[in-house]
């Protein structure tokens, strides 16, 4: 089922794993692409979403010799703050991209942190992922139509989870909708859990009466049919789950967890095109399109003045939403 | 059985065997530093792993998952540098014993425990697995509060000969464990990101144990003849099995239920398991000085917890570690639906993990039985380079995590607490427990009160958290009659005892 010489390389690599923990050193200025050192930077751990979607898109540029090998590093901390702060830190570094999403975006106004989004430069938005309202399979609410009636009736008695801590976007999406829906965002009885497995735990349990989330850790559980997908928040229909997006079901709200790359504050023009050029770049290869496939992400690539604006929307939603709760 | 034998085939072809070998190996290597633990090992391999069978890969996580519960202990042991936060308590009796010349019986009990554990659990896991996985979901936040409870309570059991000093310790253990803000509010963070977190449980137990100690020979080297490590025997004596094999079954028990339920995780066995031990013991003068239960015992529970959370991840796809979580993203890579189905749809996978994690821990004993005596040798470098050596290795275990330098001052600033806490004969133990249990003892408390809107009245509401209750009730009566019957006992501590507490 595969070639001896790939397992000896995999072997070799994983005994090489040391190498890859301390890092290793950068150098520049050579004209040979492959031979062009980058550092990106993680804001979460090892095997985070984050954390996965970065090394995704390095892995494509490094083995499409579109670039050197990548420099990962790990910077965890207030949910991407520390990071953000350390990329306002490298100002005009011409060789640093950081991973981000709509969590970090939401994590620096609940840490009350200066270096936001805005301050940096915007490079590319890579992949979204919708958020779906889960319920368990003996719920009462048999559709998302239920859930809004009972929800306005008594805000604070529907306990809603979600795998996120204020300002993530399990958090950030049910606090909107609860204002779509007219409902007091106040009001929402929003219960924190420590990402998708605890969050699985309590929904089985019916230890909480709904729960919003990516849906790629609930897979196994909704075909199952243990758990019950009521409606999805992006602007079309998931593949392979049955369930209606929110404006179908009469709820005017899109909502998607994105990621992105974001450049240090104060790089050159001609350095904020090269990067732009090289995502394009990995965004074209057959490594990603497998990336994409493999780990669920849909595509929603976008650069320069596309991917600024949607910055600032989101950055001014975000801002809207945690004021309006007195998170920010 | 047929399907385990199968699984046993799987297992046992020359490329998985070499499979397992090396994730036993990479996770001993990484469970004994510091900082990294088998998650990071894991994710960091996820690359890699896809260029080789499905089934590969997952005995290689297994060895590694297995390994680094084992690695942890060693330097826990050796060190007195826990490289695990679930090999925390090991370090309490482990490293007493190498200072008395035993780290060979030490390593011994935790490697023999950790198999007999392993194995147990193991074979727990392919009876209960089916059958569990659908109560183990029951469990809410008011059942975890109330086994949490449970674990505070038992922290009276290790309180040290003076109440004060050991109340301070846990109380001080508490307030590191208010640091961060996890309940949506900052406490303790002094407006610094880096703290927003809360401190890592593992930073705190090196630091006190590792860079404490380390600060408190420097301080006395001069003024105190070097004590020579006596190099005593080679191999666990007849009265070492004899006073191991009970604490490796009664972890066993905590360690197994414990790794099943989805929040119950790998410290707080241990940790039951330490005070039980500490109670039952017929040599309670050895406790705090090196008694071999102290080893035997966590040792097994943490080992069986590994195996436990299996129990919810093969049975429902619910990762309840980070390392599960890890193994999760794995198989849904190689694009197995996991699921509450993936043992129907899948089962050669299955028992395949299955027959390897037995493999796993038999390469274990084999490999680490024999290296036990060599292990201990390393005591006997000088004190200076040794613990130049320890220092070293703490600081880059706890720099490797986050490669933040403010991780190396928290470090510090924890072991100038650990060389006070040394100098006033403040006992170590009820702080970790404290650091330990807080937060987590919060987290269930909040999480309980917020889904009944603030009604107290759910924190009984489950059958578990009942029965927890009256179990403690009933210790609480039994520790009064106890008390009753003996009112002399136990007498102050003479000055004699006092000093001892001190130069401890």
């Amino acid at each position: 089922m595969h070639r001896p010489g790939r397992t000896l390389v995999a072997l070799l690599l994983a005994l090489a794993l040391a190498a890859v923990v301390s890092g290793c050193g950068v150098t520049r200025g050579s004209d040979d692409p492959s031979n062009r050192r980058l550092r990106m930077m993680i804001p979460n751990s090892v095997g985070g979403g984050y954390d996965l979607t970065g090394r995704a898109a390095a892995r494509a540029m490094e083995d499409n010799d579109l670039t050197g090998r990548f420099e990962i590093t790990n910077v965890q901390g207030a949910s991407g703050t520390v990071a953000m702060q350390r990329l306002v830190n490298e100002k005009g570094a011409d060789d640093l991209m950081m991973l981000m999403g709509l969590g970090v975006v939401g994590a620096v106004y609940t840490n009350r942190s200066g270096a936001t989004p805005l301050k940096m430069t915007p490079i590319a938005r890579l992949v979204e992922e919708q958020e779906g309202i889960l319920v368990p399979a003996d719920s009462p609410f048999e559709t998302i139509d239920d859930l809004v009636d009972a929800w306005r009736e008594d805000p604070g008695g529907l306990a809603v989870g979600g795998g996120s801590s204020n300002g993530g976007p399990d958090h950030l999406f049910p606090m909107q909708l609860a204002d779509a829906i007219g409902v007091d965002p106040t009001k929402v009885n929003y219960i924190s859990y420590d990402g998708g497995g605890p969050l699985t735990t309590a929904l089985l349990g019916a230890k909480i009466d709904v729960g919003m989330s990516g849906l790629g850790e609930f897979e196994g559980q909704i075909e199952d049919g243990k758990l019950r997908v009521l409606a999805v928040s992006g602007a079309e229909r998931l593949e392979g789950i049955d369930a209606p997006t929110l404006t179908e079901a009469g709820v005017d709200l899109v909502f998607t967890n994105w990621r992105g790359v974001l450049a240090p504050p104060g790089i050159s023009d001609a350095q904020r095109e090269y990067l732009t050029e090289l995502l394009t770049e990995m965004h074209d290869t057959a490594e990603w399109r497998e990336a994409l496939e493999a780990n669920g992400w849909t595509d929603n690539f976008a650069t320069g003045q596309e991917f600024e604006d949607f910055l600032a929307e989101q950055d001014d939603r975000v801002a809207d939403t945690l004021k309006e709760l007195g998170l920010a | 059985m047929d399907l385990l034998l199968d699984g046993f085939q799987t297992a046992l072809t020359p490329e998985n065997l070499l499979f397992a070998a090396l994730g036993v190996l990479l996770g001993t290597a990484v469970g004994v530093l510091p900082g990294i633990g088998p998650a990071m090992t894991l994710a960091l391999l996820l690359p890699v792993t896809y260029s080789v069978g499905a089934d590969s890969a997952i005995i290689m996580f297994a060895g590694i998952y297995y390994g680094g519960m084992y690695g942890g202990s060693t330097t826990s042991i050796l060190l007195n540098t826990p490289g695990e936060s679930s090999s925390v308590i090991t370090a309490i009796e482990g490293n007493k014993m190498a200072k008395a010349g035993r780290a060979a019986q030490a390593l011994a009990t935790a490697a023999i425990g950790s198999f007999v554990a392993g194995s147990i659990a193991t074979v727990l896991l392919w009876i209960v697995t089916p059958q569990v996985a659908d109560i183990v979901v029951t469990l809410g936040s008011p059942s975890y509060f109330a086994l949490m409870m449970l674990a505070l309570f038992a922290v009276t059991a290790v309180l040290g000969a003076s109440k004060l000093r050991g109340f301070i310790a846990l109380f001080l253990g508490l307030a590191i464990g208010l640091v961060g803000t996890s309940t949506g509010q900052a406490r303790l963070t002094f407006g610094e990101p880096l703290l927003a977190d809360g401190i890592d449980i593992v930073v705190v137990a090196v630091a006190l144990f590792a860079i404490g100690e380390a600060l408190w020979v420097a301080a006395h080297l001069r003024r105190k003849p070097l004590e020579i490590i006596p190099v005593g025997q080679p191999w666990m004596s007849k009265e070492d099995w004899g006073r191991s094999w009970k604490p490796w079954l009664r972890g066993t028990a905590f360690g197994f239920p414990f790794g099943a339920l989805p929040a119950g995780g790998a410290e707080l066995p241990t940790f039951l398991s330490y005070a039980t031990e500490k109670r039952l013991t017929k040599h309670p003068e050895e406790f705090g000085k090196g008694a071999i239960e102290g080893v035997a015992g966590p040792e097994a529970a943490n080992n069986a917890s590994a195996a436990g959370t299996l129990v919810p991840l093969l049975a429902l796809g619910l990762p309840t570690t980070a390392t599960a979580a890890i193994m999760l993203v794995a198989l849904q890579g190689y694009g197995f639906q996991t699921g509450p189905t993936l043992m129907d749809d899948h089962p050669d996978l299955v028992w395949g993990l299955l027959a390897s994690l037995f493999v796993a821990n038999a390469l274990l004993l084999v490999l680490n039985l024999p290296m036990a005596p060599l292990w201990a040798r390393l005591l006997r470098i000088p004190r200076p380079y040794l613990y130049a050596g320890i220092l070293f290795f703490a600081s880059l275990g706890a720099y490797s995590v986050n490669f933040q330098a403010f991780d190396l001052a928290l470090l510090l600033v924890l072991g100038i607490l650990g060389f006070f806490m040394r100098r006033f004969g403040i006992p170590v133990l009820p702080l970790i427990i404290g650091v330990i249990l807080g937060p987590k003892l919060e987290e269930q408390l909040t999480t309980a009160l917020k889904i009944s809107q603030g009604d107290v009245s759910t924190l009984w509401s489950e059958p578990v958290a009942v029965v927890v209750y009256a179990v403690m009730a009933l210790l609480l009566v039994a520790m009064a009659v106890a008390g009753l019957r003996r009112p002399a006992e136990p007498p102050a501590p003479s000055p004699q005892d006092e000093k001892e507490l001190i130069e401890r």
